[in-house]
């Protein structure tokens, strides 16, 4: 039975959780035997090599011309369900991210099968009943999931393990020509809006994250947030009430009614620590706060944390990350 | 035209999360429901304005569950709905729920289902584009704005990095995210006005589902935070990269 993914690729690159989801689906490949298939749409010679890298077996490689690749799920879904049926996979993996949550419902609505949300782990197989781990209550609890039926669509959460590479694969790739017969884009794009990082990378997939919060008393104060953030390579966030007197752009609002994020590392500036604020934090790896109360609930979720003025400390902290990178040069 | 929110009951954001029958069940005792955040504010409170607009002729509400969640359906009419219908089902996961909403829509037309991007409680934000998927019909997933001029759908969807200005025509699947609507307080007449708006209970659709949860199991909280001198940064500098190894 082998497992068929769907690539991401911006750029002329891979983006990293559709690598993540390829070398997922080797992992399931393993368990259910068969080959890891990866689709992918006008990609170059890097962006196979490092499908490869990570576990393709083969590679299909869409030449034509389809506009809606990028911008319509279910026209990606319903050229996903073609080559799921011609392949004869009955898994299906894709990264649990904006594109490929609204790619993987539409999917599964398609091929009427399971849809497993979010999952951890590399699931026990035991005949058709895979054993998921997932994230339920926005992260306060996690539950095992028995998922059935023939044939599945599986959605992973994305930074949730390391991908190993193997730099010798060589998979079988072939170049092709989608039929997109029945398949027609009922959504025209009048226009595309990217949104304003300052040229750091986008929140959703960004490892290290400052964040802001109405400790910073005013927008006019973020310069403190942001150097912190270029001094780091970081991508600055904020809490809810800082979006909504919009201090900041919604965009940044982390929290369980905002973005749910899971970096490496959450700076929190000036943040409290609500428990809906925490819901879409407490993912992350480390996590570092700066208030000046002492008896801020958000130390209790912390890894590491510094009492005081944040207008002191974080002008002095960034002083020390740059003299720090500069030493590691 | 005529708008379809389907609705979750999902606890409380303050809820205090434990389990029950040897944590295989969700302990609803002394919990507070309430409709699901992005099901409530963004979609019904959008759809009504489209209503006060003169936009749309009418709003229903549709959920999927027991007679427990009459309350919160309730709630969805005082806010403004015109009617609302539970289809009386304990409904597993959203494969079950998206297969209801489908057999619902077939049996009653309308040309804008509405639903969150996602329920806070099981937090899988897969119900839109399953029920999108079954009937054919247009997706427009994570929109932050919406518009109608005509037969006309206008949205904004938010994507990866940035937002895509997108026209589309009924009949659609719209989920919806933060941005598209302000919550709204329940006024006196729109709660009095509510007892008596219809809530029809229809029976459960023949519908399959795949998932199961077997065991659940509370997030271990961190270890004790480690508190750093605020005269002294550079030693969180070095916590950071020689300990947490994260720089």
């Amino acid at each position: 039975m082998s497992v068929l993914t769907f690539a991401d690729v911006s750029a002329g690159k891979i983006k990293k959780s559709s690598l993540e989801a390829i070398y997922y689906a080797k992992q399931i490949a393993a368990k259910t035997g068969g080959k890891t298939i990866v689709l992918l749409y006008k990609a170059n010679e890097d962006a196979i090599k490092s499908a490869a890298q990570v576990g393709a077996d083969k590679i299909i490689n869409i030449q034509n011309d389809i506009n809606e690749v990028t911008s319509d799920a279910m026209v990606v879904a319903k050229i996903i369900s073609k080559y799921a049926t011609a392949e004869g996979c009955k898994n299906i993996v894709l990264p649990y991210d904006i594109h490929g949550k609204a790619t993987a419902s539409s999917l599964s609505g398609i091929l009427k099968c399971a849809v497993v949300s979010a999952v951890t782990n590399i699931p026990e197989v035991n005949g058709n009943a895979f054993l998921f781990k997932k994230n339920v209550f926005s992260g306060k609890a996690f539950s095992t999931m028995e998922v059935g039926g023939d044939v599945k669509v599986i959605t992973f959460l994305p930074n949730s393990f390391q991908f190993q590479m193997n730099t010798s694969a060589t998979p079988e790739v072939v170049n092709t020509t989608t039929d997109l017969s029945g398949i027609v884009s009922k959504i025209k794009v009048k226009e595309v809006q990217k949104n304003d990082n300052n040229g750091s990378i986008p929140l959703p997939e960004a490892d290290l994250v400052v964040s802001g919060g109405r400790g910073l008393k005013g927008p006019e104060n973020w310069n403190i947030i942001e150097d912190l953030a270029k001094a780091l390579g970081a991508t600055t966030a904020c809490s809810r009430p800082v979006a909504d007197m919009h201090w900041r752009p919604h965009h940044e609002h982390v929290g369980q009614t905002g973005l749910a994020i899971r970096p490496n590392l959450y700076i929190a500036i000036g943040i409290s620590g609500a428990i809906q604020h925490l819901a879409g934090v407490s993912g992350s790896k480390t996590i570092v706060v700066i208030n000046n109360d002492k008896e801020a609930p958000f130390f209790k979720s912390a890894d590491y944390g510094i009492v005081g003025d944040a207008f002191a400390i974080v002008p002095k902290l960034t002083e020390a990350i740059k003299k720090f990178k500069s030493s590691q040069h | 035209m005529k708008i379809l929110v389907a609705i979750s009951q999902v606890p409380d954001t303050t809820a205090k999360i434990s389990f029950t029958d040897n944590n295989t069940k969700f302990n609803s005792a002394g919990v507070q429901f309430i409709i699901n955040p992005y099901d409530e504010w963004y979609a019904l409170v959008r759809a009504l304005e489209l209503k006060e607009a003169g936009l749309v002729e009418k709003v229903s509400l549709v959920h999927v569950g027991l007679a427990d969640a009459d309350a919160v359906i309730r709630k969805g009419l005082a806010l403004g709905a015109d009617d609302s219908f539970r289809i009386d089902a304990d409904a597993p996961d959203a494969q079950f729920v998206a297969q209801q909403l489908a057999e619902f829509v077939k049996n009653n037309p309308y040309d804008i289902v509405l639903v969150g991007k996602e329920t806070i409680s099981y937090n899988g934000g897969m119900v839109g584009g399953i029920l999108a998927g079954l009937l054919d019909w247009t997706f427009v997933s994570t929109a932050s704005k919406l518009d109608i001029t005509g037969n006309t759908i206008m949205a904004n969807q938010d994507i990866e990095g940035g937002v895509q200005i997108v026209e589309c025509s009924t009949p659609i699947v719209i989920s919806c995210n933060k941005g598209m609507a302000e919550q709204r307080i329940p006024n006196m007449k729109g709660i009095m006005a509510a007892r008596t708006k219809p809530l029809q209970v229809i029976p459960a659709y023949t519908a399959a589902s795949h998932t199961q949860y077997k065991q659940f199991e509370l997030a271990a909280g961190r270890s004790a935070c480690k508190f750093i001198d605020a005269d002294k940064v550079e030693e969180l500098v070095q916590l950071l990269h020689n300990e947490a190894k994260v720089i």
